[in-house]
């Protein structure tokens, strides 16, 4: 399988040579001190993954599976330190419990990263049929959630959204469009 | 290969007992991460202690809860107990945990084979499956069958000054908890941000 590289969006910035996605993920999650990375892995998040371990700030790391991450996350928030989840839409689509008894009502400013699939091109039926269940469930527990295509608005937005999370207590969804990261395409 | 665990020599242990037993161990601020159901209920009649976390829901994530808390605070002695159906429903996390190896987690099984709280159903590994088996295959090699009480304190004891993560299984009776914790999601994790040291109070 191959990813289409990093398609690049006309660029407002002079400075180029950070500005990918991943990159601009990168330092964000660092300036605001969130360096506990748990993840479940999804191609298109391969070089965000891969850029997290090689940097010593962040403790990255694989888990099993998605719940047991959002577990992780609680606790080192409530140990007094900061973290992201990775993931692709159907790892969110195994969320709702944990969310709606961990994250929610005990009030944790989970960040999550969504890698999103089953749109755009999407050639993998479930993919598509698991993307539609993603933002009712984000609706139905009336969380925050943006969906991220320009890489001009990329760093703001993961920026105030993980302030907003902190000081609000309450988790926050960045979806991550394949307009965003170019997405997987159909190799085969 | 698989053990009926009726058989096996350990002594059927009360879990309300040892919890207590646990908890007068602890001098030095540890925290305690409860699963759900009876093992909160018993954690809770064990004596509240603001370094105690009380899950309401998201059954089979004591021990992610745990890991997340020691990797937070690696200066501090962190314990996770949890039920044997909630443990099947997250088995994952034992090789998760394992890779991290965090030194500073005990993770205590109660095994009774059953659902207890859901009206006692048995679990698909009662009679199967051994949970410590299942333990050190997944990577934490210092898991460990408790024998009796007096064997519980012992490895506990161990544990609070190991260099590994720890496993500890008991097997247990089919008593209800003793309490009921008190059901406030909010004050409860505000409670133990306090106990952990990470915030005061207003």
């Amino acid at each position: 399988m191959a990813i289409v590289e990093q398609h690049t969006p006309p660029l407002t910035s002079h400075d180029t040579a950070e500005r990918t996605w991943h990159g601009i993920v990168l330092q964000t999650l660092k300036r605001n001190d969130v360096g506990l990375i748990p993840y479940v892995p999804d191609r298109v998040l391969t070089p965000l993954i891969r850029n997290l371990h090689a940097d010593p700030f962040f403790t990255t790391f694989a888990t099993a599976r998605e719940e047991e991450a959002v577990g992780i996350l609680a606790g080192a928030w409530m140990g007094g330190r900061r973290g992201a989840l990775l993931m692709q839409t159907s790892g969110f689509a195994t969320l709702a419990n944990v969310l709606a008894s961990l994250a929610v009502p005990y009030q944790i400013p989970l960040i999550m990263f969504v890698s999103e699939r089953g749109t755009l091109g999407e050639f993998n039926y479930g993919q598509a049929l698991v993307c539609r269940t993603m933002r009712p469930v984000l609706d139905s527990l009336a969380l925050e959630h943006h969906t991220i295509t320009r890489l001009d608005e990329l760093e703001f937005t993961v920026d105030r959204s993980i302030k907003q999370a902190v000081t609000t207590q309450a988790p926050v969804a960045l979806i991550l469009n394949p307009l965003l990261t170019g997405g997987k395409t159909f190799d085969k | 290969m698989s053990k009926d665990t009726a058989n096996r020599n350990t002594k059927v242990m009360n879990r309300y007992d040892v919890t207590s037993r646990l908890i007068g161990k602890l001098q030095n601020e540890e925290a305690v991460i409860g699963g759900i159901g009876n093992t909160n209920f018993d954690l809770w009649a064990a004596g509240h202690r603001p370094q105690n976390f009380y899950m309401l829901g998201s059954m089979g994530l004591a021990f992610p809860i745990a890991l997340g808390v020691a990797l937070a605070q690696p200066d501090r002695r962190v314990i996770a107990l949890e039920g044997d159906g909630s443990l099947l429903m997250q088995l994952g996390a034992l090789s998760t945990i394992a890779s991290l190896k965090p030194k500073n987690l005990t993770m205590i099984v109660f095994d009774n084979g059953i659902y207890q709280i859901t009206g006692s159903q048995p679990t698909p590994a009662a009679s199967v499956a051994d949970i410590v088996a299942i333990s050190v295959g997944s990577g934490l090699t210092n898991s460990v069958w408790a024998a009796d009480e007096e064997d519980f304190e012992r490895l506990v004891d161990e544990s609070l000054g190991a260099s590994e993560p720890t496993l500890i299984a008991l097997r247990i009776d089919d008593q209800p908890g003793v309490g009921t914790t008190r059901r406030d999601p909010v004050q409860i994790r505000e409670r133990f941000m306090h106990g952990l040291g990470v915030r005061q109070p207003l």
